[in-house]
């Protein structure tokens, strides 16, 4: 996105402004909990030790940053042709009934590590299928993608419940959920990935899907910048005009950012599904996709800032579970807000520091502020 | 006589369901029209709501209560409109961030102030807009066809529901009939023109963002302290996102607002109503499919398979003076 802002050196545009915003979104948060009477110094030091101290806590940490991973890639490959796909709640929604589809039919018949790779294409291909209509609408009828993958949303949510209800519930079971998975449709767990650091987990639901993670940020960081697809996304996202003139169909590239950005989407629905609760139940993203915004936001839609992203909401999610039980006054709903503030701070107030900054640079070295119509990259 | 009585009953709780719509869906209509998209009506409705049942739960007040939503709501919409219009930040990532705001905080809040999980205590009959009975209602409850539906249809509404669809002309008179309204849709189709015209296109922006935070007020103060008898998590369920379909649906125009805006309430209520019995001709519809039925057709709409609906022009892109 072209702004009215001069450029500032690279450290300062990618790491500087980010580390402003996320304190300014947490000094914020830091109101919030001293509003509800609690003392936010405190808080903060229950959430980083409930997230980082003990190999549970860790694990735990791990296992909600591989969600973020993906719906944070997701995202991000999605802002790279500036499309804005909210819709990663309902891709990984239905990617989950694609990992459920596989692990029920060949749970019996083999082991996890052919089941794997067939659950993660069924992630894939269901998350990619419901971002697909999306897509094409997108590209080919001109209706914009934010409010169809919003209505997606529902939809999907709609569907899940009816499926769930009507459809892959066992018979004479109340619950609306599938049954348990067998042996070949468990993920192994990554524990012993911690215990080798000497530290004990009792049992976390940390499991294979982190690594798949991140092979999926390598493999987004060489599709986005080391392919001639991903040049031809950035050039769509970059100048929609310009890419139209270099005889990139534009169509094409609509639909094949948001068909990639749906399947890592629906990816995520591994990591809970199959690595987790082993069946597929009612609203198992849990919001995943949404924090997914934040953090492709927060990573400046780069795998090497999505990852420690991801990581720092996973820190979020785990420790936020410790404060709320530590903190009457405090319920998980705080991470919620710390969300909301740091899209809010990274994403639609990204620029709100940037001319303080400017003029503190220019002052200190005018040639680093010259007048630069456009920044470089940027998401 | 008993298929009448249900029809009338349906049509009853189409009204009641529709006017947070409508609130919020002409909340909308003001926001976008001058150009500022808000997909954060529901966030918006959601603190409204909160701050109203808290306020009317503290003071007793419904008055009182429907004031604080709206100082609430503009609030958030002026956190909107700091992004979006002065800093020139990305408009759907600020609605986005001010729904989980608004979802969190009302939830911390209320826990805090409260203490009854997330829950405001649940207000007595002065504390709310009750029913309002119009004249004769009673009397002419006995006339045949005529007279339940004035009784049961017209009558007997909050005063809320009744400046809910008293807003629709009024919308309509403020958009197309003032100076203001002029205005307001020249800065959503082409603000440079109305710049060059030596008229600020942040004020106007401001002014519209301000009364969409009025009406997301209301909208929130119907739920809580009308529909309702206090705040429960998460009480706007997603009408915030039904609103802003209906919008869409609606071409952005306030008469057809209040039609998509009773359809999309009408469904909902047959929906309750028909719980899952079968129907005629189509047999049983799952409930699902009448839920999910205002985002399909909302994105059949939008495909341009029925009309066309084209957004303001200059509708998510901040307006940067050239230079």
């Amino acid at each position: 996105m072209s702004g009215p802002y001069a450029r500032l050196p690279g450290w300062a545009d990618y790491g500087l402004i980010p580390i402003i915003n996320l304190l300014v979104a947490f000094a914020v948060a830091g109101l919030v909990v001293l509003l509800v009477g609690e003392n936010p110094l405190r808080a903060a030091v229950i959430l980083v030790e409930g997230a980082f101290v003990g190999g549970q806590n860790i694990a735990y940490t791990l296992y909600y940053a591989t969600s973020f991973i993906f719906t944070g890639l997701a995202v991000a490959v999605a802002f790279h042709c500036r499309l804005f796909n909210i819709g990663g709640e309902g891709q990984a929604y239905v990617g989950g009934l694609g990992v459920a589809l596989v692990c029920l039919s060949f749970d019996a018949l083999f082991p996890w590590w052919i089941n794997f790779p067939l659950a993660i294409l069924g992630a894939a291909a269901f998350g990619a299928l419901w971002a697909l209509i999306p897509a094409y609408l997108q590209a080919r009828r001109g209706s914009h993608v934010v409010i169809t993958t919003i209505m997606f949303n529902f939809i999907a949510a709609s569907l899940m419940v009816y499926l769930l209800v009507d459809v892959l519930k066992p018979p004479g079971s109340m619950a609306p959920q599938t049954r348990t998975f067998l042996e070949g449709g468990q993920l192994p767990k990554l524990n012993w990935l911690i215990e080798a650091f000497g530290l004990s987990v009792r049992s976390a639901p940390f499991n294979i899907s982190f690594l798949l993670a991140l092979l999926a940020a390598f493999g987004v960081w060489v599709l986005i910048w080391r392919t001639r697809l991903g040049y031809e996304i950035r050039t769509q996202g970059h100048s929609a005009r310009a890419a139209r003139y270099a005889g990139i169909g534009q169509a094409r590239i609509i639909i094949v950012a948001m068909t990639v950005s749906g399947a890592l989407a629906g990816m995520m629905a591994l990591n809970p599904v199959m690595g987790d609760q082993h069946r597929l139940q009612l609203d198992f993203v849990t919001g995943a996709g949404f924090v997914g915004i934040a953090v492709a936001l927060m990573g400046r839609s780069h795998p090497a800032g999505i990852v420690p992203a991801a990581v720092l909401f996973g820190m979020l999610y785990q420790g936020g579970a410790e404060l709320a039980f530590e903190m009457p006054n405090i319920s998980r709903d705080m991470i919620v807000i710390i969300q909301g503030l740091v899209i809010l701070f990274a994403g639609a107030l990204e620029n709100m520091f940037r001319p303080y900054l400017q003029t503190v640079f220019a002052s200190l070295r005018p040639r680093s502020a010259g007048l630069a119509e456009d920044r470089a990259g940027g998401a | 006589m008993d298929a009448f009585n249900t029809v009338i009953l349906v049509l009853d709780s189409t009204i009641r369901l529709s006017v947070p719509l409508l609130f919020a869906a002409l909340a909308g209509l003001y926001s976008e029209r001058s150009g500022v998209f808000d997909i954060g009506l529901e966030g918006k409705m959601l603190a409204g709501a909160f701050a109203a049942a808290s306020a009317a739960a503290v003071t007793g007040s419904a008055w009182l209560g429907l004031g604080v939503a709206m100082i609430v709501s503009i609030f958030f919409a002026l956190v909107h409109g700091f992004a979006s219009i002065t800093h020139r930040g990305n408009q759907i990532v600020s609605g986005v961030a001010i729904n989980f705001i608004a979802a969190g905080a009302t939830v911390i809040l209320g826990q805090a102030w409260f203490r009854q999980g997330g829950r405001t205590p649940s207000l007595g009959a002065d504390a709310r807009f009750g029913a309002i009975e119009l004249p004769f209602a009673e009397a002419l409850r006995g006339l045949p066809v005529l007279g339940p539906i004035y009784a049961e249809l017209i009558s007997g509404h909050s005063l809320l529901v009744y400046i809910a669809f008293f807003m629709v002309p009024f919308t309509w008179w403020v958009l197309f009939r003032t100076r203001f309204g002029l205005r307001l849709r020249a800065v959503g189709e082409n603000p440079a023109a109305v710049d060059t015209a030596g008229i600020s296109v942040a004020w106007l922006r401001y002014r519209a963002v301000i009364c969409t935070g009025v009406l997301t007020g209301f909208a929130g103060a119907y739920l809580a302290i009308a529909q309702n008898a206090g705040f429960v998590k998460d009480m706007t369920a997603g009408r915030g996102f039904i609103a802003l379909a209906a919008l869409i649906f609606a071409k952005w125009r306030p008469l057809p607002v209040m039609v998509a805006c009773l359809l999309f309430g009408f469904l909902d209520a047959f929906a309750i109503r028909l719980g899952g019995t079968p129907l005629p001709i189509v047999g049983r519809v799952p409930v699902q499919l009448m839920q999910a039925l205002p985002y399909i057709l909302t994105v059949v709409l939008l495909a341009g398979f029925i009309g066309r609906a084209i957004p303001p022009r200059a509708g998510g892109e901040p307006y940067v003076k050239e230079r």
